[in-house]
Protein backbone atom coordinates (compact mmCIF):
# COMPACT_ATOMS: atom_id res chain seq x y z
CA UNK A 1 0.00 0.00 0.00
CA UNK A 2 1.32 3.32 -0.73
CA UNK A 3 1.83 6.14 1.44
CA UNK A 4 1.44 9.76 0.55
CA UNK A 5 4.64 11.86 0.10
CA UNK A 6 4.01 13.75 3.02
CA UNK A 7 3.72 10.28 4.51
CA UNK A 8 -0.24 10.58 5.86
CA UNK A 9 -2.30 7.65 5.05
CA UNK A 10 -5.96 9.65 3.98
CA UNK A 11 -8.18 10.07 0.67
CA UNK A 12 -8.44 12.66 -1.10
CA UNK A 13 -11.43 13.97 -3.45
CA UNK A 14 -11.64 16.61 -5.73
CA UNK A 15 -14.04 18.41 -7.77
CA UNK A 16 -12.44 20.79 -10.39
CA UNK A 17 -15.57 22.66 -12.60
CA UNK A 18 -15.68 25.34 -14.79
CA UNK A 19 -16.48 26.62 -18.00
CA UNK A 20 -16.06 24.35 -21.18
CA UNK A 21 -12.37 25.15 -22.74
CA UNK A 22 -11.11 25.75 -19.35
CA UNK A 23 -9.36 22.35 -19.30
CA UNK A 24 -10.83 21.49 -16.00
CA UNK A 25 -11.21 17.80 -17.22
CA UNK A 26 -8.00 17.40 -18.61
CA UNK A 27 -6.53 19.11 -15.02
CA UNK A 28 -8.65 15.99 -13.43
CA UNK A 29 -7.16 13.81 -15.85
CA UNK A 30 -3.80 14.93 -14.81
CA UNK A 31 -3.43 14.62 -11.36
CA UNK A 32 -5.21 10.90 -11.56
CA UNK A 33 -2.64 9.88 -13.62
CA UNK A 34 -0.31 11.25 -11.31
CA UNK A 35 -1.67 9.67 -8.27
CA UNK A 36 -2.05 6.71 -10.49
CA UNK A 37 2.40 6.92 -11.09
CA UNK A 38 2.94 7.13 -7.71
CA UNK A 39 1.29 4.04 -6.99
CA UNK A 40 -1.68 5.23 -5.13
CA UNK A 41 -5.34 4.33 -6.09
CA UNK A 42 -7.36 6.76 -8.05
CA UNK A 43 -10.99 7.09 -9.84
CA UNK A 44 -12.14 9.66 -12.57
CA UNK A 45 -15.27 10.43 -12.90
CA UNK A 46 -16.39 13.49 -15.64
CA UNK A 47 -19.39 15.07 -16.05
CA UNK A 48 -20.23 13.70 -19.96
CA UNK A 49 -23.40 15.85 -20.55
CA UNK A 50 -23.69 17.56 -23.65
CA UNK A 51 -21.25 20.14 -22.68
CA UNK A 52 -19.25 22.37 -25.34
CA UNK A 53 -17.21 25.75 -25.26
CA UNK A 54 -18.85 27.65 -22.72
CA UNK A 55 -20.79 25.52 -21.51
CA UNK A 56 -19.96 23.93 -17.81
CA UNK A 57 -17.94 20.98 -17.09
CA UNK A 58 -16.50 18.67 -14.25
CA UNK A 59 -15.10 15.87 -12.83
CA UNK A 60 -14.25 14.16 -9.52
CA UNK A 61 -11.15 12.84 -8.68
CA UNK A 62 -10.24 10.51 -5.54
CA UNK A 63 -6.35 9.79 -4.65
CA UNK A 64 -6.45 7.51 -1.79
CA UNK A 65 -4.04 4.72 -0.24
CA UNK A 66 -7.44 2.11 0.23
CA UNK A 67 -9.13 0.26 -3.11
CA UNK A 68 -12.13 3.35 -3.78
CA UNK A 69 -15.50 2.11 -4.04
CA UNK A 70 -17.62 5.20 -4.97
CA UNK A 71 -16.24 7.42 -7.94
CA UNK A 72 -19.75 9.48 -6.77
CA UNK A 73 -18.62 12.05 -4.06
CA UNK A 74 -21.09 13.68 -1.54
CA UNK A 75 -18.60 16.04 0.08
CA UNK A 76 -15.21 16.24 -1.74
CA UNK A 77 -12.05 17.73 0.01
CA UNK A 78 -10.96 20.00 -2.42
CA UNK A 79 -13.03 21.86 -5.04
CA UNK A 80 -11.31 24.65 -7.61
CA UNK A 81 -14.06 26.66 -9.12
CA UNK A 82 -12.74 28.03 -12.23
CA UNK A 83 -15.96 30.38 -12.92
CA UNK A 84 -18.91 32.02 -10.87
CA UNK A 85 -21.13 28.95 -11.74
CA UNK A 86 -18.65 26.25 -10.08
CA UNK A 87 -18.54 28.12 -6.84
CA UNK A 88 -22.37 28.60 -6.35
CA UNK A 89 -22.85 24.60 -7.69
CA UNK A 90 -19.85 22.88 -5.03
CA UNK A 91 -19.81 25.44 -2.42
CA UNK A 92 -22.06 23.80 -0.61
CA UNK A 93 -20.98 20.68 -0.63
CA UNK A 94 -17.36 20.56 -0.09
CA UNK A 95 -16.21 19.18 3.46
CA UNK A 96 -15.53 20.79 6.60
CA UNK A 97 -11.87 21.55 6.96
CA UNK A 98 -11.73 20.79 3.21
CA UNK A 99 -10.23 23.71 0.75
CA UNK A 100 -12.15 25.76 -1.94
CA UNK A 101 -9.81 27.45 -4.41
CA UNK A 102 -11.35 30.03 -6.15
CA UNK A 103 -10.14 31.41 -9.35
CA UNK A 104 -10.25 35.27 -8.28
CA UNK A 105 -9.54 36.36 -11.48
CA UNK A 106 -13.06 35.49 -13.18
CA UNK A 107 -15.06 35.47 -9.53
CA UNK A 108 -15.77 38.25 -7.67
CA UNK A 109 -17.55 36.82 -4.99
CA UNK A 110 -16.03 35.58 -1.55
CA UNK A 111 -17.33 32.17 -0.33
CA UNK A 112 -20.13 32.13 2.30
CA UNK A 113 -18.47 29.38 4.49
CA UNK A 114 -16.44 29.51 7.00
CA UNK A 115 -15.50 26.36 7.90
CA UNK A 116 -13.28 25.31 5.14
CA UNK A 117 -9.74 27.07 3.72
CA UNK A 118 -10.08 29.85 1.18
CA UNK A 119 -8.00 29.55 -1.61
CA UNK A 120 -7.76 33.17 -3.71
CA UNK A 121 -6.06 32.15 -7.10
CA UNK A 122 -5.91 34.85 -10.04
CA UNK A 123 -5.20 31.71 -12.17
CA UNK A 124 -6.15 33.76 -15.52
CA UNK A 125 -3.85 36.58 -14.75
CA UNK A 126 -1.06 34.55 -13.36
CA UNK A 127 -1.36 32.87 -16.66
CA UNK A 128 -1.36 35.92 -18.87
CA UNK A 129 1.36 37.09 -17.38
CA UNK A 130 3.19 33.95 -18.21
CA UNK A 131 1.76 34.15 -21.92
CA UNK A 132 -1.11 32.01 -22.22
CA UNK A 133 -4.45 32.71 -20.37
CA UNK A 134 -5.00 28.64 -21.48
CA UNK A 135 -3.09 27.60 -18.70
CA UNK A 136 -5.14 29.06 -15.85
CA UNK A 137 -6.45 25.77 -15.18
CA UNK A 138 -2.37 24.33 -14.39
CA UNK A 139 -2.05 27.37 -12.19
CA UNK A 140 -4.85 26.20 -10.14
CA UNK A 141 -3.50 22.91 -10.08
CA UNK A 142 -0.40 23.81 -9.03
CA UNK A 143 -1.71 25.49 -6.21
CA UNK A 144 -3.95 22.91 -5.28
CA UNK A 145 -1.92 20.49 -4.95
CA UNK A 146 0.69 22.69 -3.14
CA UNK A 147 -2.69 23.20 -0.46
CA UNK A 148 -3.72 19.99 -0.25
CA UNK A 149 -0.13 18.26 -0.26
CA UNK A 150 -1.35 15.28 -1.90
CA UNK A 151 1.27 15.05 -5.24
CA UNK A 152 4.63 16.50 -5.26
CA UNK A 153 5.51 19.48 -8.09
CA UNK A 154 8.42 17.16 -9.70
CA UNK A 155 5.51 14.36 -10.27
CA UNK A 156 2.51 16.40 -11.50
CA UNK A 157 5.24 18.07 -14.39
CA UNK A 158 6.43 15.23 -14.92
CA UNK A 159 2.89 13.78 -15.44
CA UNK A 160 1.91 16.12 -17.95
CA UNK A 161 5.09 16.14 -19.56
CA UNK A 162 4.49 12.79 -20.25
CA UNK A 163 0.44 13.47 -21.37
CA UNK A 164 1.03 16.29 -23.73
CA UNK A 165 4.01 15.18 -25.66
CA UNK A 166 2.17 13.65 -28.26
CA UNK A 167 0.74 16.78 -28.49
CA UNK A 168 4.34 17.69 -30.35
CA UNK A 169 4.95 21.35 -29.10
CA UNK A 170 7.92 21.78 -26.24
CA UNK A 171 5.93 25.33 -26.18
CA UNK A 172 2.66 24.34 -25.00
CA UNK A 173 5.04 22.08 -22.28
CA UNK A 174 7.05 24.63 -21.10
CA UNK A 175 4.27 27.08 -20.97
CA UNK A 176 2.20 24.72 -18.93
CA UNK A 177 5.16 23.97 -16.39
CA UNK A 178 5.79 27.25 -16.02
CA UNK A 179 2.35 27.96 -14.80
CA UNK A 180 2.35 24.93 -12.42
CA UNK A 181 5.42 26.24 -10.99
CA UNK A 182 3.34 29.78 -10.78
CA UNK A 183 0.56 28.10 -9.56
CA UNK A 184 2.92 26.15 -6.46
CA UNK A 185 4.39 29.32 -5.78
CA UNK A 186 1.13 31.62 -5.42
CA UNK A 187 0.50 30.21 -2.17
CA UNK B 1 -7.97 4.17 -20.74
CA UNK B 2 -11.84 4.65 -20.13
CA UNK B 3 -14.02 1.99 -19.30
CA UNK B 4 -15.28 1.92 -22.70
CA UNK B 5 -11.55 1.77 -24.27
CA UNK B 6 -10.73 -1.02 -21.77
CA UNK B 7 -13.71 -2.72 -23.21
CA UNK B 8 -13.11 -2.87 -26.48
CA UNK B 9 -9.00 -3.43 -25.82
CA UNK B 10 -10.35 -6.43 -24.13
CA UNK B 11 -12.61 -7.61 -26.65
CA UNK B 12 -9.56 -7.73 -28.98
CA UNK B 13 -7.26 -9.03 -26.13
CA UNK B 14 -9.75 -12.22 -25.79
CA UNK B 15 -9.50 -12.91 -29.82
CA UNK B 16 -12.14 -10.91 -30.85
CA UNK B 17 -11.65 -10.07 -34.76
CA UNK B 18 -14.69 -8.42 -36.15
CA UNK B 19 -16.71 -5.74 -34.71
CA UNK B 20 -19.72 -4.06 -35.94
CA UNK B 21 -21.19 -0.59 -34.36
CA UNK B 22 -23.07 2.34 -34.72
CA UNK B 23 -22.41 5.52 -32.81
CA UNK B 24 -24.14 6.29 -29.64
CA UNK B 25 -23.52 7.99 -26.38
CA UNK B 26 -22.12 6.90 -23.78
CA UNK B 27 -20.41 4.06 -25.65
CA UNK B 28 -19.17 6.15 -28.76
CA UNK B 29 -15.33 5.55 -27.35
CA UNK B 30 -15.83 1.77 -27.92
CA UNK B 31 -16.39 2.18 -31.89
CA UNK B 32 -13.41 4.27 -31.49
CA UNK B 33 -11.35 2.41 -30.50
CA UNK B 34 -12.38 -0.43 -32.14
CA UNK B 35 -11.60 1.61 -35.59
CA UNK B 36 -8.39 2.43 -34.14
CA UNK B 37 -7.02 -0.85 -33.17
CA UNK B 38 -8.48 -3.86 -34.78
CA UNK B 39 -7.57 -3.63 -38.50
CA UNK B 40 -3.84 -3.71 -36.72
CA UNK B 41 -4.21 -7.44 -35.54
CA UNK B 42 -6.21 -8.53 -38.75
CA UNK B 43 -9.60 -7.99 -37.58
CA UNK B 44 -12.60 -6.29 -39.59
CA UNK B 45 -14.32 -2.67 -38.26
CA UNK B 46 -17.25 -1.82 -39.59
CA UNK B 47 -19.42 1.55 -38.71
CA UNK B 48 -22.68 -0.10 -39.71
CA UNK B 49 -25.46 1.69 -40.90
CA UNK B 50 -27.43 1.13 -38.29
CA UNK B 51 -27.78 -0.92 -35.20
CA UNK B 52 -29.75 -3.73 -36.90
CA UNK B 53 -27.83 -3.88 -39.58
CA UNK B 54 -24.34 -4.03 -37.25
CA UNK B 55 -26.31 -6.82 -35.26
CA UNK B 56 -26.99 -8.72 -38.33
CA UNK B 57 -23.25 -8.36 -39.64
CA UNK B 58 -22.11 -9.96 -35.98
CA UNK B 59 -24.87 -13.03 -36.98
CA UNK B 60 -22.65 -13.63 -40.38
CA UNK B 61 -19.71 -13.37 -38.88
CA UNK B 62 -20.16 -15.27 -36.08
CA UNK B 63 -21.44 -18.07 -38.29
CA UNK B 64 -18.45 -17.83 -40.53
CA UNK B 65 -17.06 -18.95 -36.89
CA UNK B 66 -15.11 -15.50 -36.22
CA UNK B 67 -14.99 -13.90 -32.43
CA UNK B 68 -17.57 -10.99 -33.14
CA UNK B 69 -18.93 -8.46 -30.96
CA UNK B 70 -21.36 -5.26 -31.40
CA UNK B 71 -21.96 -2.32 -28.36
CA UNK B 72 -24.37 0.33 -28.03
CA UNK B 73 -26.47 2.16 -25.43
CA UNK B 74 -29.86 1.36 -24.13
CA UNK B 75 -32.38 3.06 -27.43
CA UNK B 76 -29.56 1.18 -29.91
CA UNK B 77 -29.71 -2.05 -28.09
CA UNK B 78 -33.71 -2.27 -28.67
CA UNK B 79 -32.92 -2.17 -32.13
CA UNK B 80 -30.59 -5.27 -32.05
CA UNK B 81 -33.14 -7.36 -30.43
CA UNK B 82 -34.34 -9.51 -32.86
CA UNK B 83 -31.18 -9.69 -34.38
CA UNK B 84 -29.85 -11.14 -30.68
CA UNK B 85 -33.00 -13.79 -30.51
CA UNK B 86 -31.53 -14.71 -34.56
CA UNK B 87 -28.08 -15.44 -32.86
CA UNK B 88 -29.70 -17.21 -29.55
CA UNK B 89 -31.67 -19.20 -32.67
CA UNK B 90 -29.12 -20.45 -34.55
CA UNK B 91 -26.56 -21.20 -31.63
CA UNK B 92 -24.31 -18.58 -32.36
CA UNK B 93 -21.99 -17.23 -29.96
CA UNK B 94 -22.00 -13.45 -30.05
CA UNK B 95 -20.74 -10.16 -27.67
CA UNK B 96 -22.94 -7.54 -26.90
CA UNK B 97 -21.65 -4.79 -24.95
CA UNK B 98 -24.80 -2.12 -23.88
CA UNK B 99 -23.56 0.97 -22.38
CA UNK B 100 -27.06 1.65 -20.66
CA UNK B 101 -28.22 5.17 -20.52
CA UNK B 102 -31.49 6.68 -19.03
CA UNK B 103 -34.94 5.23 -20.41
CA UNK B 104 -37.56 4.78 -21.81
CA UNK B 105 -37.38 6.16 -25.26
CA UNK B 106 -34.34 8.32 -26.18
CA UNK B 107 -34.17 9.22 -22.35
CA UNK B 108 -30.95 10.57 -21.70
CA UNK B 109 -27.29 9.89 -21.74
CA UNK B 110 -26.77 9.60 -17.90
CA UNK B 111 -26.21 6.39 -16.22
CA UNK B 112 -29.10 4.12 -15.98
CA UNK B 113 -29.78 0.25 -15.24
CA UNK B 114 -33.63 0.18 -16.85
CA UNK B 115 -32.50 -2.08 -18.99
CA UNK B 116 -32.58 -5.31 -16.67
CA UNK B 117 -35.57 -6.71 -17.77
CA UNK B 118 -35.13 -6.49 -21.32
CA UNK B 119 -31.23 -7.88 -20.54
CA UNK B 120 -32.19 -10.93 -18.33
CA UNK B 121 -36.12 -11.99 -19.54
CA UNK B 122 -35.22 -11.74 -23.34
CA UNK B 123 -35.74 -8.79 -24.77
CA UNK B 124 -36.29 -10.10 -28.30
CA UNK B 125 -38.96 -12.92 -29.09
CA UNK B 126 -38.86 -16.87 -28.52
CA UNK B 127 -37.60 -19.33 -25.97
CA UNK B 128 -34.09 -18.10 -25.30
CA UNK B 129 -31.96 -17.15 -22.65
CA UNK B 130 -28.92 -14.53 -22.83
CA UNK B 131 -25.90 -14.50 -20.24
CA UNK B 132 -26.27 -11.20 -18.60
CA UNK B 133 -23.11 -9.81 -17.07
CA UNK B 134 -22.44 -6.98 -14.83
CA UNK B 135 -19.52 -5.48 -13.84
CA UNK B 136 -19.03 -2.64 -11.42
CA UNK B 137 -15.41 -1.34 -12.36
CA UNK B 138 -12.90 -1.21 -14.87
CA UNK B 139 -11.14 -4.33 -13.90
CA UNK B 140 -14.23 -6.55 -13.38
CA UNK B 141 -15.29 -4.75 -17.04
CA UNK B 142 -12.32 -6.35 -19.20
CA UNK B 143 -12.25 -9.40 -17.16
CA UNK B 144 -16.23 -9.94 -17.95
CA UNK B 145 -15.26 -8.52 -21.18
CA UNK B 146 -12.91 -11.98 -21.75
CA UNK B 147 -15.36 -14.06 -19.84
CA UNK B 148 -18.32 -13.38 -22.03
CA UNK B 149 -15.98 -14.33 -25.12
CA UNK B 150 -15.42 -17.81 -23.80
CA UNK B 151 -18.90 -18.33 -22.17
CA UNK B 152 -20.49 -17.41 -25.61
CA UNK B 153 -18.17 -20.01 -27.65
CA UNK B 154 -18.51 -22.32 -25.02
CA UNK B 155 -22.65 -22.85 -25.04
CA UNK B 156 -22.98 -21.23 -28.02
CA UNK B 157 -25.01 -18.37 -26.97
CA UNK B 158 -25.09 -14.43 -27.25
CA UNK B 159 -23.87 -12.86 -24.25
CA UNK B 160 -24.53 -9.63 -22.80
CA UNK B 161 -22.00 -7.11 -20.87
CA UNK B 162 -24.46 -4.66 -19.31
CA UNK B 163 -22.73 -1.56 -18.05
CA UNK B 164 -23.57 2.08 -18.10
CA UNK B 165 -22.29 5.33 -18.75
CA UNK B 166 -20.51 5.59 -15.44
CA UNK B 167 -18.95 2.71 -15.78
CA UNK B 168 -17.92 3.48 -19.44
CA UNK B 169 -17.03 7.47 -19.49
CA UNK B 170 -14.63 7.13 -16.26
CA UNK B 171 -11.09 6.05 -15.34
CA UNK B 172 -9.20 4.07 -13.37
CA UNK B 173 -6.00 2.31 -12.98
CA UNK B 174 -5.95 -0.92 -14.82
CA UNK B 175 -3.86 -4.36 -15.67
CA UNK B 176 -4.54 -5.49 -19.25
CA UNK B 177 -4.62 -9.53 -19.07
CA UNK B 178 -2.35 -11.11 -22.08
CA UNK B 179 -4.04 -11.56 -25.26
CA UNK B 180 -5.42 -15.09 -26.75
CA UNK B 181 -4.52 -15.68 -29.50
CA UNK B 182 -7.27 -16.72 -31.71
CA UNK B 183 -5.80 -19.42 -33.97
CA UNK B 184 -5.34 -21.46 -30.37
CA UNK B 185 -8.99 -21.26 -29.70
CA UNK B 186 -11.54 -24.28 -29.64
CA UNK B 187 -12.20 -25.45 -33.11
CA UNK B 188 -16.03 -24.60 -34.30
CA UNK B 189 -17.30 -27.61 -36.19
CA UNK B 190 -20.15 -26.44 -37.21
CA UNK B 191 -19.03 -22.78 -38.83
CA UNK B 192 -19.60 -21.95 -42.05
CA UNK B 193 -15.65 -22.57 -42.92
CA UNK B 194 -16.32 -23.46 -46.71
CA UNK B 195 -17.17 -27.51 -47.01
CA UNK B 196 -14.94 -28.95 -49.42
CA UNK B 197 -14.02 -32.56 -47.89
CA UNK B 198 -17.38 -32.66 -46.04
CA UNK B 199 -20.92 -31.71 -45.69
CA UNK B 200 -22.45 -28.42 -45.53
CA UNK B 201 -23.29 -27.24 -42.31
CA UNK B 202 -26.43 -25.23 -41.87
CA UNK B 203 -26.84 -22.00 -39.47
CA UNK B 204 -30.37 -21.41 -39.51
CA UNK B 205 -33.03 -20.24 -36.82
CA UNK B 206 -35.55 -21.74 -39.10
CA UNK B 207 -37.17 -24.79 -38.48
CA UNK B 208 -40.32 -25.61 -40.18
CA UNK B 209 -41.64 -28.95 -38.47
CA UNK B 210 -42.86 -28.46 -35.43
CA UNK B 211 -41.33 -31.32 -34.17
CA UNK B 212 -38.07 -30.37 -35.13
CA UNK B 213 -38.32 -26.82 -33.37
CA UNK B 214 -39.46 -28.65 -30.79
CA UNK B 215 -36.12 -31.28 -30.43
CA UNK B 216 -33.68 -27.98 -31.20
CA UNK B 217 -35.49 -25.62 -28.84
CA UNK B 218 -35.27 -28.74 -26.08
CA UNK B 219 -31.92 -29.53 -26.25
CA UNK B 220 -30.82 -25.67 -26.45
CA UNK B 221 -32.72 -25.25 -22.77
CA UNK B 222 -30.71 -28.18 -21.96
CA UNK B 223 -27.98 -25.83 -22.14
CA UNK B 224 -29.19 -23.04 -20.64
CA UNK B 225 -29.52 -25.62 -17.03
CA UNK B 226 -26.18 -26.11 -17.80
CA UNK B 227 -25.50 -22.61 -17.67
CA UNK B 228 -27.57 -22.28 -14.60
CA UNK B 229 -25.60 -25.03 -13.20
CA UNK B 230 -22.09 -24.07 -13.62
CA UNK B 231 -21.77 -20.14 -14.08
CA UNK B 232 -23.72 -18.49 -11.43
CA UNK B 233 -20.96 -15.65 -10.29
CA UNK B 234 -21.77 -13.02 -7.28
CA UNK B 235 -19.32 -11.36 -4.97
CA UNK B 236 -20.11 -11.02 -1.36
CA UNK B 237 -18.67 -8.27 1.25
CA UNK B 238 -19.05 -8.22 4.74
CA UNK B 239 -22.14 -10.94 5.18
CA UNK B 240 -21.11 -13.20 7.33
CA UNK B 241 -21.87 -11.01 10.59
CA UNK B 242 -24.63 -9.31 8.69
CA UNK B 243 -27.84 -8.14 9.76
CA UNK B 244 -28.75 -5.90 6.67
CA UNK B 245 -27.61 -6.47 3.36
CA UNK B 246 -27.64 -4.38 0.19
CA UNK B 247 -28.40 -6.17 -3.27
CA UNK B 248 -26.66 -4.23 -5.91
CA UNK B 249 -24.80 -4.45 -9.35
CA UNK B 250 -22.91 -2.37 -11.88
CA UNK B 251 -22.11 1.24 -10.66
CA UNK B 252 -24.34 0.90 -7.88
CA UNK B 253 -22.45 -2.02 -6.54
CA UNK B 254 -19.30 0.24 -6.65
CA UNK B 255 -21.09 3.12 -4.61
CA UNK B 256 -22.19 0.28 -2.30
CA UNK B 257 -19.24 -0.97 -1.14
CA UNK B 258 -18.13 2.43 0.51
CA UNK B 259 -21.89 2.48 2.22
CA UNK B 260 -20.45 -0.74 3.93
CA UNK B 261 -17.63 1.00 5.18
CA UNK B 262 -19.53 4.10 6.29
CA UNK B 263 -22.18 1.80 7.57
CA UNK B 264 -19.61 -0.19 9.76
CA UNK B 265 -17.81 2.70 11.30
CA UNK B 266 -21.10 3.67 12.96
CA UNK B 267 -22.17 0.08 14.45
CA UNK B 268 -23.98 -1.17 11.48
CA UNK B 269 -23.93 -4.49 10.34
CA UNK B 270 -24.07 -4.03 6.56
CA UNK B 271 -23.10 -6.87 4.11
CA UNK B 272 -23.39 -6.22 0.27
CA UNK B 273 -24.27 -8.57 -2.56
CA UNK B 274 -23.29 -8.20 -5.81
CA UNK B 275 -24.63 -10.22 -8.31
CA UNK B 276 -21.72 -10.57 -11.12
CA UNK B 277 -24.17 -12.79 -13.53
CA UNK B 278 -27.62 -11.08 -13.87
CA UNK B 279 -28.69 -14.20 -15.95
CA UNK B 280 -28.18 -16.38 -14.70
CA UNK B 281 -28.78 -15.06 -11.30
CA UNK B 282 -27.71 -16.24 -7.87
CA UNK B 283 -31.33 -17.12 -6.36
CA UNK B 284 -29.34 -19.75 -4.38
CA UNK B 285 -27.00 -17.73 -2.19
CA UNK B 286 -29.70 -15.21 -1.44
CA UNK B 287 -31.69 -17.71 -0.47
CA UNK B 288 -29.09 -18.69 2.04
CA UNK B 289 -28.48 -15.51 3.19
CA UNK B 290 -32.51 -14.08 3.69
CA UNK B 291 -33.13 -16.71 7.49
CA UNK B 292 -29.57 -15.14 8.61
CA UNK B 293 -30.46 -11.58 8.12
CA UNK B 294 -33.31 -8.97 9.13
CA UNK B 295 -33.32 -7.22 5.65
CA UNK B 296 -32.43 -7.38 1.91
CA UNK B 297 -32.45 -4.00 0.17
CA UNK B 298 -32.21 -3.87 -2.87
CA UNK B 299 -30.34 -0.44 -4.58
CA UNK B 300 -30.73 0.33 -8.56
CA UNK B 301 -30.76 3.00 -11.07
CA UNK B 302 -34.40 1.90 -11.96
CA UNK B 303 -38.00 1.80 -10.61
CA UNK B 304 -37.25 -1.81 -9.49
CA UNK B 305 -36.30 -4.18 -12.06
CA UNK B 306 -33.77 -6.74 -10.45
CA UNK B 307 -35.76 -6.64 -7.09
CA UNK B 308 -38.08 -9.03 -8.65
CA UNK B 309 -35.28 -11.23 -8.99
CA UNK B 310 -34.33 -10.60 -5.24
CA UNK B 311 -37.79 -11.39 -4.33
CA UNK B 312 -38.20 -14.71 -5.44
CA UNK B 313 -35.05 -15.72 -3.78
CA UNK B 314 -35.87 -14.51 -0.58
CA UNK B 315 -39.55 -15.15 -0.22
CA UNK B 316 -40.83 -13.92 3.11
CA UNK B 317 -37.89 -15.37 5.06
CA UNK B 318 -36.85 -11.41 5.29
CA UNK B 319 -37.92 -7.92 4.53
CA UNK B 320 -37.09 -7.12 0.95
CA UNK B 321 -37.58 -3.25 0.47
CA UNK B 322 -36.07 -1.42 -2.45
CA UNK B 323 -34.64 1.96 -3.20
CA UNK B 324 -34.07 3.00 -6.77
CA UNK B 325 -33.22 6.54 -8.28
CA UNK B 326 -34.67 7.21 -11.96
CA UNK B 327 -33.98 8.99 -15.11
CA UNK B 328 -30.35 9.07 -15.33
CA UNK B 329 -29.33 10.50 -11.19
CA UNK B 330 -26.86 8.28 -9.64
CA UNK B 331 -27.34 8.17 -5.93
CA UNK B 332 -24.43 9.12 -3.91
CA UNK B 333 -23.15 6.97 -0.43
CA UNK B 334 -25.12 9.02 1.92
CA UNK B 335 -28.21 8.74 -0.55
CA UNK B 336 -27.85 4.63 -0.10
CA UNK B 337 -26.77 5.02 3.82
CA UNK B 338 -29.59 7.00 4.63
CA UNK B 339 -32.23 4.13 3.15
CA UNK B 340 -29.87 1.64 5.20
CA UNK B 341 -30.45 3.76 8.16
CA UNK B 342 -33.98 3.81 7.30
CA UNK B 343 -34.59 -0.04 7.30
CA UNK B 344 -32.69 -0.72 10.65
CA UNK B 345 -34.40 1.60 12.63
Amino acid sequence: MATLWTGISMEESFVFAGFGGQGVILTGKLLAQAGADYGLQVTWLPSYGPEMRGGTANCTVILSNEPIGSPVVDNPTALVAMNLPSLDRFEKTVAKAGTILINSSLVARPTERDDVRVLNVPANDIAVSLGNSQAANMVALGAIIKATGIISLELIKSTMVRMLSHKDSANLIAVNQQALEAGYSAL
Amino acid sequence: MTGNEAMAEAAIRAGCRAYFGYPITPQNEILEYMAGHIPAVGGAFIQAESEIAAINMCYGASAAGVRTMTSSSSPGISLKMEGISYLAGADLPCVIINVARGGPGLGNIAPAQGDYFQATKGGGHGDYRMIVLGPATIAEAIELVMLAFDLADKYRVPVMVLSDGMLGQMMEPIMLPEPVDPTLLPAKPWALSGARGRDPNVVTSYFIDPGDLNRINTQRQSRYHQIEENEIRYRETETSDATIIIVAYGAVARIARTVVVMARSQGIKLGLVQPITLWPFPYAPLRALSSQVNTILTVEMSAGQMVEDVRLAVADRAKTPFYGELGGLVPTPKDILREVKRNVS
